[in-house]
């Protein structure tokens, strides 16, 4: 794999993909703050929550590209078709698996099944996170095939 | 007072209390009624606003059942509001708050971006309670869908975010989803919450109730008396200029500094008038005496703060610069109508943004270097970007103060050559000279000296009228104006110069009534009908403690008191026959002319 390529577009494609769910929250179409719900894992410091998140979002992307890369590398090609359909498997992933998975992973977050705690105060997804937002799948589904067309279109395996 | 009241009935507009939090603020009914609240900020679209049409916008209620009798406070040095219902089956306190705590317990544990808490604690015996809860965003011109997620509360979507409604008394669904109602009787020594908060970023926060809600009112309640106690006034009304400066925190936006002229808009100078404005923005006119006003009580915090937004904000237009912008400094700011709403009792129209924004107002000029100079009398440092800002204003004054103007007051009748704005541009340039004289900025000192003297030679031959024995509104005029009280304010003239005292006396005997002072009595482009103001009335107090009849000033002042609500609060005018609250509720400049009169009084009182 091309390290270099994962490192350069796998962080492009993460800020990118911030950036779109950022706009999505600008205009209305979800409340979903990515940084902030990964950052308020390690510190209840709102402010410092989004910068650190972002960090986290940033290592996450850098994850992911690897994952990403694998799979042309299986492919022996890459283009921003296949990108945008692993991104496509990605979102649906994180909607219904990562989403439902997180009040179990994120420590302060409540549970559908337990109401909040003076520890655990945080807003649960719900399903497809149709809790932030009724167009939060939308924003999710759109920020991820842009993040994997951005792989698959510029990603050089060696 | 009060015994029930029907929910399509506008109380009087003194019947409101304000809480807040420094971000945005609400207004509270004698009966318990929410009425008016704008999230995320001030000048945000609001969730309720039955303030301005009791059937279309919504409220947030809790009250007893049936017939009732209410009596309310502050927590003392808080603004934490009580109400207490006093019924035939028994008492309950009502408080409602906005919580607020310090940065560094808001690091420790997390908060909900917005939050309006409200207690009920049962005093004696059992009372039944009602909740209406009938949130209506954007003015009302949304209608939500209504959520239930269980033991996370009551969802909905409105603009911008998430409303969460969170309880620990029984609440259900209307029929038609929009909103939700629930009952419950509370018994002595019983206590209930009800949270409503405001989420932007997803995961929201979900705020715990029982203990951990009377653990946030009692950190609110250590917040405001520990704000209060940073105040450093101990003299004479203290408790009317702690309130005010209470009052003022609650109409300042912390993340800015800025202070906004009300949290309200359209609430009538005059019942079924159209002289209703939008004043959830901030005028410039209002900044050197807001200023003055915080350095003298000791908040020199907010002080700089409110500077520093000021000499921010202003950058965007400078040189020039605008009668008022929004409080991070946003300078287009259009005047529109809201033609779905009644108004407050039918007092239309409902506007939102504010056209003055488009005006030319010489004054402010004033105002700003004025504010600036207070800054730099109690020690205040000028960087070099501040030095060149401040110049330049001065050059645009040399350049614009022979213009006609609109005028302090936004008429809309066009533009006179106000003497009042000749005078807060000598004060301008004088204000700038002391800088430059004391080495604190670079000027060319000839030219704005000559300036300066034009413009006091301008005041004294045009401005002032020997047959009147008084200054004039406007220059070669013969009616009279109240902003000409701010003369000794602003150092132009001393209280005892024998014009400023003459004028005073004209003042008194041409706009006043029963120490009520009315801006002008002439036509200023609107249909007429407006009452005393406020602001003007505590001038008069102040010019005539400066001119030397501290007795007077301090009986006109008990008087001014008098007007306010049970609270101690003051909208921008007072109706002389009733004493009743008119105009945007409450209002910070009235509340800016209590203090400073209070602490006229106070030194003028102590000289004697």
């Amino acid at each position: 794999m091309n390290k270099g390529s994962i490192t350069l577009w796998g962080f492009v494609g993460t800020v990118v993909l911030t950036s779109v769910l950022a706009g999505s929250q600008a205009l209305g179409l979800t409340r979903m703050n990515i940084p902030f719900m990964l950052g308020t894992m390690v510190t209840s410091d709102r402010d410092r929550a989004k910068v650190i998140g972002f960090g986290m979002h940033v290592i996450n992307g850098w994850l992911f590209a690897t994952i990403y890369a694998a799979a042309f590398r299986s492919w022996r090609r890459a283009n921003w078709l296949l990108g945008a359909l692993i991104g496509l498997v990605h979102a649906l992933f994180v909607l219904t698996v990562a989403m439902s998975l997180l009040p179990g992973l994120h420590p302060r977050m409540a549970s559908e099944r337990q109401g909040p705690t003076p520890t655990r105060q945080l807003e649960p997804p719900g399903f497809l996170a149709l809790n932030y937002g009724k167009r939060t799948p939308i924003s999710v589904v759109l920020a991820h095939l842009i993040y994997g067309g951005l792989l698959g279109a510029f990603y050089r395996p060696r | 007072m009060s015994v029930t009241q029907s929910s399509d009935a506008y109380p009087p507009i003194g019947d409101y209390a304000l809480i807040g939090d420094g971000r945005s603020a609400a207004l509270v009914s004698r009966a318990g009624s929410l009425d008016w609240l704008c999230w995320p900020r001030f000048d945000s679209p609001s969730i309720f606003a039955a303030l301005l049409d009791t059937e279309r916008c919504g409220r947030f209620q809790v009250r007893p059942t049936g017939t009732f009798r209410s009596e309310r406070r502050y927590l003392p040095d808080t603004n934490v509001l009580e109400t207490v219902f006093h019924t035939s089956s028994g008492t309950i306190a009502l408080r409602d708050l906005m919580p607020v705590a310090s940065e560094a317990d808001k690091r420790a544990a997390l908060t909900p971006e917005h939050e309006v808490l409200r207690e009920l604690e049962g005093l004696a015996g059992r009372v039944e309670i009602e909740v209406v809860y009938t949130p209506r965003p954007d003015y009302g011109r949304r209608h939500p869908d209504l959520t239930s997620r269980g033991a996370f509360g009551l969802w909905c979507e409105v603009p911008g975010g998430a409303l969460a409604l969170h309880s620990d008394l029984p609440l259900r669904r209307t029929p038609d989803g929009h909103g939700a109602s629930g009952a419950a009787t509370i018994a002595a020594g019983e206590r209930k919450h009800l949270s409503l908060v405001y989420s932007a970023d997803a995961p929201g926060v979900i705020p715990l109730l029982g203990d951990a809600a009377r653990d946030r009112v009692e950190r609110s309640i250590r917040w405001w008396r520990g704000w209060a106690r940073r105040g450093t006034y101990d003299g004479p009304y203290r408790d009317a200029v702690v309130r005010s400066g209470l009052t003022l925190k609650l109409m300042t936006y912390a993340p800015s500094g800025a202070v906004v002229a009300a949290p309200t808009t359209s609430l009538p100078e005059e019942i079924g008038g159209v002289r209703n404005w939008d004043y959830r923005y901030c005028w410039l006119r209002d900044a050197s005496l807001t200023l003055r006003a915080l350095f003298d009580l000791g908040y020199a915090e907010e002080a700089e703060a409110y500077l520093s937004w000021i000499l921010h904000a202003t950058r965007l237009t400078w040189p020039e610069l605008q009668v008022l912008y929004d409080v991070f400094g946003e300078a287009h700011l259009p005047e529109s109508e809201l033609s779905h709403l009644s108004g407050y009792a039918n007092s239309r129209p409902v506007r939102l943004g504010n056209d003055a924004h488009g005006q030319l107002q010489l004054d402010v000029y004033g105002e700003v270097i004025d504010a600036v100079a207070c800054f730099v009398a109690r020690g205040g440092h000028v960087d070099r970007d501040t030095a060149r800002m401040l110049s330049g204003l001065g050059e645009t004054v040399c350049r614009r103060w022979r213009e006609p103007d609109e005028g302090i007051w936004e008429g809309r009748a066009g533009r006179f050559h106000h003497t009042h704005s000749k005078v807060l541009c000598w004060v301008a340039l004088d204000r700038l000279i002391t800088l430059h004289d004391t080495g604190r900025i670079r000027i060319d000192s000839d030219r704005f000296r000559s300036e300066r003297d034009a413009i006091r030679t301008a005041i004294e031959t045009r401005g002032y009228n020997p047959r009147l024995d008084s200054y004039t509104r406007l220059l070669d005029g013969d009616d009279l104006d109240a902003s000409l009280l701010t003369l000794p304010l602003y150092g132009y003239h001393e209280g005892t110069h024998p014009r400023m005292r003459a004028t005073c006396q004209r003042v008194h005997e041409c706009l006043a009534r029963d120490g009520l002072v009315y801006r002008y009595q002439t036509d200023d482009g609107l249909p007429p009908g407006e009452g005393a103001f406020g602001i003007c009335s505590f001038w008069a107090v102040e010019c005539r403690a400066k001119g030397g009849d501290v007795a007077g000033a301090t009986e006109a002042f008990e008087r001014l008191l008098a007007c306010a609500n049970d609270l101690g609060l003051f909208g921008e005018e007072i109706e002389p026959e009733t004493g009743a609250a008119l105009g945007n509720f409450p209002q910070a400049f009235t509340h800016v002319g209590l203090i400073n009169a209070a602490l006229t009084l106070a030194k003028c009182g102590a000289e004697r």
